[in-house]
């Protein structure tokens, strides 16, 4: 099968500070699967480089087939990349409803459109409101997003996201900062999600039950290098992983 | 809710035509020119607060675009007669639109109070070159004896004449705030990175609605030379640019017509103030002080607030 996203040999330093490190691996369509690695890793780094936020040194970035290396972040969303922030980036004063509405009219073409009232685009808001019923957000569509506890937050974000209903969707910490109960929810909704939209989802997470309880295939990644890749069985088994990363928790 | 607020909209409008509308009435030239002043003045902050309460980015030169409107008319008339008004209003607003449309890759290559600075720059430039380029613009005389052509030349025809453009592109301006370009153009505000992984390019919106704005600065600029039948270099210099600023502030940034509140008021209290003294500009400073300091959210947004906490009892934070 043609891998949906393929990474060659990709290179980012910030100053003498190697942040990814020659990283090569390939995301078929339709996986979900997790990236994991220390704080400081450059795991971050990594989907920036991918959605375009930044221009790798060297390497290629391939997305369904076309070399996306250098182009920017609009045109690489435009090709059905969608990403969630590890800071929630959100439109704060606007409404939750308004939040996921305006990547929906964007998704559908209509940004530009400076005369009819946001209401005259019913497909697009009855698309945001089923998005928020999916996330469990609907009963706060009209309260503004910065309104919203610190979890929904990142729910809206995703929520953002899979507004231009994305191909392929990029996750970044999920579960950060969330309590226990909101993380174990969270895990449960991704794959929801993941199925529902037939998507191919990356995440980076700390949160080992979330990486081995939904990801299928996992890639560790340590000062910039991928470590290892495999499911999440081999990931466990592997001893360079255990010594550097993940300890003896496994 | 849709249609109760449709309701209150076409309430609103209604209200805001007839009072206008009734001015001529009162047969008294002081108040038609004040309220002409209000009208043209009141779009002018209205179409700068969609650039700067809306997209967040602060302009302090829009009185260029003002003046270009202003000189549009004058020079027409000067040069080419009586009968050029209305072309020379066309033509200063073509202008507008086309100087904004190339000035705007300049100045939103930079963001923040960079921004604020190169405009403030431009305008300056251009109020430079309108005061020593005597020969064709008069420099500091300004151009005297502007009357619009035909029945325009009667005050209460130009004043209607004034309030029917001014309606219509308040009310474009009110569509295009609430659309999904609106809409976009606030998103820009809040969270420019966010928007770029809509797919949206951040400057393109920016210089949009820069051009659009500049536009109505010039419509405005125009307007103002048939209300005052001159125009003067003072059009162009950077008070301009703060008295807009300033009204929209006074008015509250974050209420589409707060800004044409912030113009009426503003208006009145240096036409009212300014007949008894000359310090007219410390009042102004005094009230723009007071209001920062004790009503941030200006004059508006003070009072929708208000409103909401009356109806919930609580204190409540207003969104936009
Ligand atoms: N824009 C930048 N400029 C300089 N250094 C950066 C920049 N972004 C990230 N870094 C550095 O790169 C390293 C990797 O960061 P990041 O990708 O955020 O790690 P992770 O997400 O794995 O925690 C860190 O040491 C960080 O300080
Ligand atoms: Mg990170």
């Amino acid at each position: 099968m043609q891998p949906i996203l393929e990474l060659s040999g990709v290179v980012k330093a910030f100053g003498g500070l190697v942040v990814t490190d020659e990283v090569s691996f390939k995301v078929l369509p339709g996986e979900i699967s997790a990236i994991i690695g220390p704080n400081g890793a450059g795991k971050t780094t990594l989907f920036n480089q991918i959605t375009g936020a930044l221009k790798p040194d060297r390497g290629s970035i391939t997305f369904q087939g076309t070399d996306i290396t250098g182009l920017d972040t609009q045109e690489i969303v435009a090709r059905g990349m969608g990403r969630a922030f590890q800071i929630t980036s959100i439109f704060p004063e606007e409404t939750v409803l308004d939040n996921v509405r305006v990547a929906c009219l964007s998704r559908a073409g209509h940004t530009r459109q400076p005369l009819k009232g946001l209401g005259a685009y019913k497909s697009s808001t009855e698309k945001a409101m089923a998005l928020l019923t999916s996330l469990g957000l609907a009963d706060q569509a009209h309260r503004l997003a910065f309104e919203l506890a610190h979890g929904d937050q990142k729910l809206l974000d995703i929520g953002v996201a899979l507004g231009l209903e994305p191909k392929l969707l990029l996750l970044d910490e999920p579960t950060a900062g969330m309590s226990p109960e909101e993380r174990h929810l969270t895990r449960t909704l991704v794959q929801k999600l993941w199925k529902e939209f037939n998507l191919t989802l990356i995440f980076i997470e700390h949160d080992m039950d979330t990486v081995f309880g939904i990801a299928q295939v996992v890639r560790v990644l340590q000062q910039g290098r991928l470590l290892a890749e495999g499911t999440p069985d081999e990931i466990r088994a592997n001893p360079e992983v255990v010594k550097a990363y993940l300890g003896e928790e496994l | 809710m849709e249609a109760a607020s449709d309701k209150k909209a076409l309430l609103f409008w209604g209200l805001f035509l007839v009072v206008f509308a009734l001015v001529p009435i009162s047969r008294n030239d002081y108040y038609l020119a004040m309220a002409n002043r209000i009208l043209v003045w009141g779009m002018f902050a209205v179409a700068f607060n969609m650039l700067f309460g809306v997209t967040g980015m602060l302009s302090f030169g829009q009185a260029l675009f003002f003046g270009l409107g202003g000189y549009g008319v004058g020079l027409m008339v000067k040069y080419l007669g009586q009968a050029w008004f209305l072309a020379g209003l066309g033509a200063g607003v073509a202008a507008a639109a086309v100087v904004a449309y190339l000035l705007g890759y300049l100045v939103i290559r930079v963001s923040g109070v960079f921004f604020t600075i190169l405009t403030l720059a431009f305008g300056q430039l251009a109020w430079q070159i309108t005061f020593r380029w005597y020969r064709v613009t008069g420099g500091d005389d300004g151009i005297q004896g502007l009357v619009p052509t035909g029945i325009l030349g009667d005050h209460i025809v130009y004043y209607y004449f004034c309030l029917i453009l001014v309606a219509c592109s308040v009310w474009f301006l009110k569509r295009l705030s609430a659309s999904p370009q609106g809409l976009i153009l606030r998103c820009v505000r809040q969270n420019p990175a966010r928007v770029r992984f809509l797919g949206r390019r951040v400057r393109r919106n920016q210089r949009r609605i820069y051009v659009i704005s500049s536009v109505f600065a010039a419509l405005a600029g125009g307007l103002m030379a048939g209300v005052d039948n001159s125009i003067h270099t003072n059009m162009l210099n950077w008070t301009t640019s703060g008295e807009v600023i300033l009204m929209s502030v006074l008015g509250g940034i974050h209420q589409f017509f707060g800004p044409f509140i912030g113009a009426a008021v503003i208006k009145v209290i240096e036409d009212v103030v300014g007949a008894r003294t000359e310090y007219w500009s410390l009042i102004i400073g005094l009230v723009m002080m007071t209001m920062v300091l004790l009503f941030p959210r200006g004059l508006v947004g003070e009072w929708v607030s208000f409103k909401a906490r009356m109806r919930s009892g609580g204190a409540r934070k207003e969104g936009v």
